[in-house]
């Protein structure tokens, strides 16, 4: 399709809108952590002297260093997890007939619409008299309870696309309906696999409103919650500039897992499977 | 390598539909077994069946003498070609090959190379084992889908229309392919298609489906000559047989265009005035002038108006049209779209030789070899000049056939 060259300048000028819209306030974010002391109030978008002194005072700080280790170690452990059973559960749902079937499907579409802060009180209480309270546990389980659904909603449409001859081929080469699944079935949807746990980590890595209700202490902070306790230079000014650098620092790896997965979600995997 | 034997297998859907019903068939050890039928007549249902893949509703399959309804698909010992060819897009063309045999623990990695390899070789595939199968054109697919079923030494050979996606050229030299591979392995193999051609080439014996319902299992040149019914007579055979209406007079036939006496098969089985269905394939007509004198002692010679002639270089076609009695254009308006062909006007589709320069719109003078004439009953299309004696004598040349050449295979 021919597209006129005015057409094409108010695409470009409506993309370039939109990135503006979405990249201004991460560069000023890291703009900000640059700014060293009272550099803040300089009325200006960039510091005037680049300082690191932020990202030292972020690390020399026990607060943060133990919230980041939370965060990185409940992260890991509950997208593990979520994704071992979100693909044995989406597997199930995609091949199996089975009675309610549609029920399980609905009731995890409705967990993941269910406001999270509905149920923080409710757990916060729970969690108290049997003594999940302030620790990881307590924090990996609502987040399994609301990524899972999720996890098995992206694989079940993954698993949904691949054809159903691969398995029966596998089958009929001699292999259990285990070795299928394993060799066959999960390499292929191995796209969707990424896709959910990256969804899920980030879900995880992002959590605020579970993080500050069920935690009192380091024990289990993660980093979004810890932001909060941040403390300034004297108690009449704001931490606002540690607190930029601390919110850079925890978007690295973010950014990182994205560069390294997204060659690996590349939906056309399974192209040459059967004749196209 | 085994004979696979099936009892009264049905399968009935939920719904109760019967997809396959009550088919009973015996393949013999290194048979080559076409199943062929047009679209939703059971064919591949019963493969998958055969295979594992479909549950039996009742009846009972057997493989090698072994009972195999309860039996997994991976339990039966079988390979099979998909129609899709089903690849691992994951796995390399050597990995692919050797999947079944990497899921058997026992087999050493030497032989698993000696093994992909030689069945790379018989297959011309040695210079693709490194590729993906997303990098290889239809034909290579298909062959590495084809090596993955004889990398292994199993009991039969399942095809489910294996060819149906290459284009014509190809088709034609796989087809060879397939056959030359089955007479060197020796191993019973069930084909599942529709292709006219695939079944009359490639097997030992062809069983035609209908509804679920065989119909009649005999050698291709059985089929041809000798079929049991209408329904088989109009699939088997392109372009297929002409129908014709028939009006029983004495010891004498009326037909569009002819008369002709009765066939001797028939004789007793038909009644004064009756109205019947006679068939008469295209290459038993020909252009009266290029006849061959001593032929037309045999036939019969008729004038009849040319519509269209299609002249294709080594063969040619005359279309000749009639008007068809209402009670037989129904039944065979009925068997057409049985046979997933449209409706056509009642014509005549006759062969005849290349060298014939008919020209349409006119009329000529044709020759029908009417010893070759078959009757049909309009009601149940039973074929009453079927000859049973003719029939067993192809029988036992194909079983001889057979015979003979399995104890040729090592």
């Amino acid at each position: 399709m021919k597209v006129s060259r005015r057409t094409q300048v108010y695409w470009i000028l409506g993309a370039l809108a939109v990135i503006a819209y979405a990249l201004v306030p991460v560069f000023w974010i890291v703009s900000l952590s640059f700014k060293e002391g009272d550099d803040i109030t300089n009325n200006s978008f960039l510091p005037t002297v680049w300082s690191w002194a932020n990202y030292r005072t972020v690390f020399a700080s026990d607060l943060f260093t133990t919230a980041l280790r939370n965060s990185v170690g409940m992260a890991i452990i509950a997208t593990t997890i979520s994704v071992v059973l979100a693909t044995l559960a989406a597997y199930a749902i995609s091949r199996l007939e089975f009675p309610g079937k549609r029920l399980v499907l609905g009731v995890a579409l409705a967990i993941t619409v269910f406001p999270v802060i509905a149920i923080a009180t409710p757990l916060f209480n729970l969690w108290r008299t049997i003594g999940l309270y302030d620790t990881w546990l307590g924090l990996i389980i609502p987040y399994l309870s609301y990524s899972l659904p999720l996890a098995v909603y992206v694989l079940a449409a993954f698993f949904r696309e691949i054809p159903w001859e691969m398995e029966q081929a596998a089958q009929v080469d001699g292999a259990t309906a285990w070795q299928a699944f394993r060799r066959v079935i999960v390499p292929l949807a191995s796209p969707g696999v990424f896709t959910a746990a990256i969804l899920t980590f980030f879900a995880v890595w992002n959590d605020f409103v579970f993080g500050i209700t069920l935690t009192s202490s380091e024990a289990a902070r993660p980093v979004p919650a810890a932001l909060a306790f941040f403390q300034g230079a004297s108690q009449f000014s704001q931490p606002t500039a540690p607190i930029a650098a601390a919110a850079v620092v925890v978007t690295i790896p973010v950014v990182i897992l994205v560069l390294l997965f997204q060659r690996k979600i590349v939906a056309g995997l399974t192209s040459g499977a059967v004749k196209g | 390598m085994a004979a696979i034997e099936m009892r009264n297998i049905v399968k009935e859907y939920g719904d109760g539909f019967k997809a396959v019903n009550d088919v009973s068939l015996d393949i013999a050890d290194g048979e080559f077994m076409i199943l062929v039928g047009p679209s939703g007549c059971g064919k591949s249902t019963l493969l998958r069946m055969i295979v594992g893949l479909e549950d039996i509703t009742s009846g009972d399959m057997l493989i090698g003498g072994d009972r195999v309804n309860e039996k997994a698909p991976r339990d039966r010992n079988l390979s099979m070609v998909f129609q899709n060819y089903a690849l691992y897009p994951h796995l390399t063309v050597f990995e692919n090959i050797a999947f079944p045999l990497r899921l058997n623990k026992k087999i050493k990695e030497e032989e698993i190379q000696t093994r992909v390899r030689d069945a790379a070789s018989m297959l011309e595939l040695d210079e693709h084992l490194d590729r993906k199968p997303a990098n290889l054109s239809g034909g290579q697919r298909q062959r590495v889908a084809m090596g993955r079923a004889i990398v292994r030494r199993v009991n039969a050979f399942l095809f489910d229309e294996p060819l149906s996606n290459l284009d014509a050229k190809l088709r034609g030299q796989m087809r060879t392919e397939i056959s030359r591979m089955q007479r060197r392995l020796g191993t019973t193999t069930v084909y599942v298609t529709h292709d006219q051609t695939e079944a009359m080439t490639l097997g030992d014996r062809v069983a035609v489906l209908r509804r679920g319902l065989l119909q009649q299992v005999a050698s291709p040149r059985e089929l041809y000559e000798q079929p049991v019914n209408m329904f088989v007579a109009g699939f088997i055979g392109s372009p297929p047989m002409n129908f014709m209406p028939a009006v029983v007079s004495g010891n004498r036939l009326t037909l569009p265009f002819l008369e002709a006496d009765v066939p001797a098969t028939a004789a007793g089985k038909v009644t004064d005035g009756q109205l019947l269905i006679a068939g008469l394939r295209p290459e038993h007509f020909e252009d009266a002038r290029l006849l061959d004198p001593v032929k037309r002692e045999r036939g019969v010679t008729f004038r009849a108006p040319v519509d269209v002639t299609e002249w294709l270089g080594d063969s040619q076609y005359a279309y000749i049209p009639f008007e068809s009695n209402p009670e037989v254009a129904e039944e065979l308006a009925k068997l057409a779209a049985e046979l997933d062909s449209e409706a056509l006007r009642s014509q005549l589709i006759i062969s005849i030789d290349a060298m014939s320069r008919l020209r349409e719109n006119h009329e000529a003078e044709f020759w029908a070899d009417t010893g070759r004439l078959h009757l049909f009953d309009p009601r149940t299309g039973e074929n009453l000049t079927r000859d049973e004696e003719a029939a067993a004598d192809l029988a036992r040349f194909e079983q001889e056939e057979l015979r003979e050449r399995m104890e040729q295979t090592p």
